[in-house]
């Protein structure tokens, strides 16, 4: 057997031993040959080629785009999210011009202003509760499906009496239990009980969507081999189920996001989400609604922000999920 | 022969047959191995035949201490593997490894080879330091005979044969002292089986390993195997070395499968006796009293559904048959067809 640390081309070592480089780095071997050979993981690879996918690039630029505008509204504009334009309601339904690119709605204020201003609490609530109903839901699909038995039995129960709650009864509920009318409770605290009730209502489908596929992945041959190698159970469960696991769910997050703004936008409706003067691109939504043919402006503008948002976040998960699988490549 | 490093006494594994949702009754047992026992010596390979369901796969499970066994023990060194402590389990997976039979589902999809044969490595930290695995598992990589270059490709941009050899070199990487090979090569198309069961015959030969190869082929056993045990129902029904087994086969059950191998011959075929069993392999739940075989043996007598027949010695043959009737019986197929495989290997 050679060694394969002289003489052969390919074999330049990892970035952890610089000692040796001088000896076995081909000389004259231009940086991106050096870094192909280098190894790399799942997720190195992902990244490698994520960079060269033009669909992650504008989705994350979006993405990015609203976080700025969620950040920093007055960056974008100079114009007050819950004051008139004109005098009182002297310019009320007025559209696109010059001074209220977006036109104004029926108090007269700046569509514009209100978009770029009501970024924050769409996009907050959205990725939070998306966030939460993922790790908490994959969590306990992970533990469901792994240990079965009694432990699998108990936490689908405990998932299948959320999963029995209407939403928007068990959002109300949640909502008004913690949140009464009158309370004055800020901007934050109503955006966290939002996120909370949207959270724990919907985790059993991320949880039964992860069980299922740890289940099926679970006596896979690769994992037999890897316990007889060995393996700890955190070891198979994050090297080996996770990463085959989590496609679905992935998936499945993305379309969450949309369907978290719109529930927002529900809730708000309702009369116990986010209230005036909180903007979000959901309130706006559902306050243009019986003006839609005297103002198709009020409702258009948050609706394509809301629309390019989601967009975003659904082309930025599949861009993802398309890199995290190998046979895709 | 030398020492036996691996011996096995008495293993039984059954698996309870349950009804009921909420008080789950155990109904039954399914007698997958059934009192197994032998040595494996040191450096020789033990071919382990028999038809589907007689209880190979599980065997390797339990003797890889992946299924606690029913009962019975295994000595590995000297000391029983049932009986080893969580460090010592960890020890022992240095010295038995296994070779799966799918080399399609055995990998982890989204690893890269690298990765993959590296995992031994990352498992038994100690093994290896951290700077040296890349370059060992390259050396792996050669030793099975694929491409070091290869190294951060995924499994599906090889083939078959290949992806097998990527699980030979993951399972050689703790350099391990026997491995337990399930149908390593069943997956695989004939050319195929050939490069393979070469590779691991020269790799026993380089590092003197010791295989337990279990396989349904009886031409591929033949051709790697220093011993073999024939398997039924859970049961060695007779146990020998290559020769004996093949040439002079006690077990009816032995005689019936040899014969069943196909002659390439078209000449010496028309001389062959095949012998054709009837029925179908009883129930694992609910074996045959006596001997398990009688249900379709042509010598069974009233002393067959009586007594189990022991595996050992007995008159008129050189090695254990659990038969009561044990005799020759002249088989004349195994030959070609042994040879058949064998052609591309002598020359190593």
């Amino acid at each position: 057997m050679s060694d394969p640390t002289s003489g052969s081309l390919v074999t330049t070592p990892p970035p952890e031993q610089p000692g040796v480089v001088g000896d076995t780095a081909p000389v004259g071997a231009g940086l991106p040959e050096t870094k192909r050979d280098q190894p790399r993981g799942l997720l190195g690879d992902a990244w490698y080629d994520l960079r060269r996918k033009p669909l992650f690039w504008i989705s994350a630029g979006l993405i990015a785009l609203f976080v700025v505008m969620a950040a920093f509204p007055f960056f974008f504009t100079s114009g007050s999210p819950n004051d008139p334009v004109g005098t009182g309601l002297s310019r009320s339904l007025e559209g696109p011009s010059g001074d209220a690119w977006f036109g104004t709605d029926i108090l007269g204020r700046d569509i514009f202003a209100r978009t770029i201003y009501g970024a924050r609490a769409s996009i907050i609530v959205a990725v939070a509760a998306t966030l939460g109903t993922v790790l908490l839901g994959a969590s306990v699909g992970v533990l469901a499906g792994f240990r079965g038995g009694w432990v699998d039995a108990l936490l689908s129960r405990i998932a299948d009496v959320f999963f029995g709650i209407p939403f928007v009864l068990g959002a109300i509920v949640i909502l008004f239990t913690f949140n009464p009318e009158g309370a004055g409770s800020n901007e934050w605290k109503i955006m966290g009980l939002v996120i909370l009730a949207l959270c724990l209502l919907s985790w059993p489908v991320a949880m039964r969507i992860m069980r299922s596929s740890i289940l099926a992945a679970k006596n896979a041959d690769y994992v037999v081999a890897a316990r007889a190698l060995g393996a700890s159970n955190s070891r198979i469960i994050f090297k080996h189920l996770i990463p085959n696991c989590l496609a679905p769910v992935l998936v499945y997050a993305t379309i969450l996001i949309g369907a978290y703004i719109g529930a927002e936008a529900t809730l708000s409706f309702l009369g116990v989400g986010l209230q005036s003067p909180v903007v979000s691109w959901g309130v706006m939504i559902s306050d243009s609604q019986q003006y839609i043919r005297v103002a198709p402006y009020w409702l258009l503008f948050p609706s394509a922000f809301l629309v390019t948002a989601v967009l975003s976040f659904v082309m930025l998960g599949e861009a993802v999920r398309e890199a995290l699988d190998p046979k895709l490549r | 022969m030398t020492e036996s490093i691996l011996e096995v006494r008495d293993l039984v594994k059954y698996y309870p047959v349950t009804r009921g949702i909420l008080f789950k009754k155990t109904i039954g047992h399914v007698q997958a191995v059934d009192g197994v026992s032998f040595d494996l010596h040191k450096g020789e390979t033990l071919g382990v035949v028999g038809e589907s369901g007689c209880g190979k796969s599980t065997l390797a499970k339990v003797l890889m201490h992946l299924e606690h066994p029913t009962s019975g023990s295994v000595t590995f060194n000297g000391q029983d593997i049932y009986k080893l402590g969580a460090s010592g389990l960890r020890r022992l997976r240095r010295n038995i490894q296994l070779v799966m039979q799918d080399p399609y589902t055995s990998l982890n999809p989204r690893m890269t080879v690298g990765d993959l044969i590296g995992e031994p490595f990352e498992i038994h930290s100690d093994v290896a330091p951290k700077g040296s695995r890349r370059q060992k598992v390259q050396e792996l990589l050669e030793v099975v005979g694929l491409n070091p270059e290869h190294i951060n490709r995924y499994p599906h941009q090889f083939s078959g044969g290949q992806r097998q050899r990527i699980g030979i070199a993951r399972a050689l990487a703790l350099r391990p002292e026997i491995i337990v090979c399930d149908e390593p090569v069943s997956a695989l198309d004939v050319s195929i089986q050939a490069q393979v069961m070469n590779l691991l015959e020269t790799l026993q030969n380089e590092f003197g390993l010791s295989y337990i190869f279990i396989a349904h082929d009886l031409s591929v056993v033949r051709h790697l195997a220093d011993r073999v045990a024939v398997m039924y129902l859970g049961k060695i029904v007779e146990l020998g070395t290559e020769d004996e087994i093949y040439e002079r086969p006690t077990h009816p059950y032995t005689q019936a499968l040899l014969s069943a191998v196909p002659v390439p011959d078209p000449n010496s075929r028309k001389n062959k006796a095949i012998i054709r069993l009837t029925g179908d392999v009883p129930s694992p739940t609910n074996p045959p009293s006596g001997c398990r075989f009688r249900t379709r043996c042509w010598k069974a007598q009233e002393v067959c559904a009586r007594e189990v027949p022991l595996l050992e010695v007995r008159s008129g043959s050189d090695h254990p048959s659990a038969c009561h009737f044990a005799e020759k019986r002249e088989i004349m197929v195994t030959r070609e067809a042994g040879e058949l495989t064998e052609l591309p290997t002598r020359t190593l």
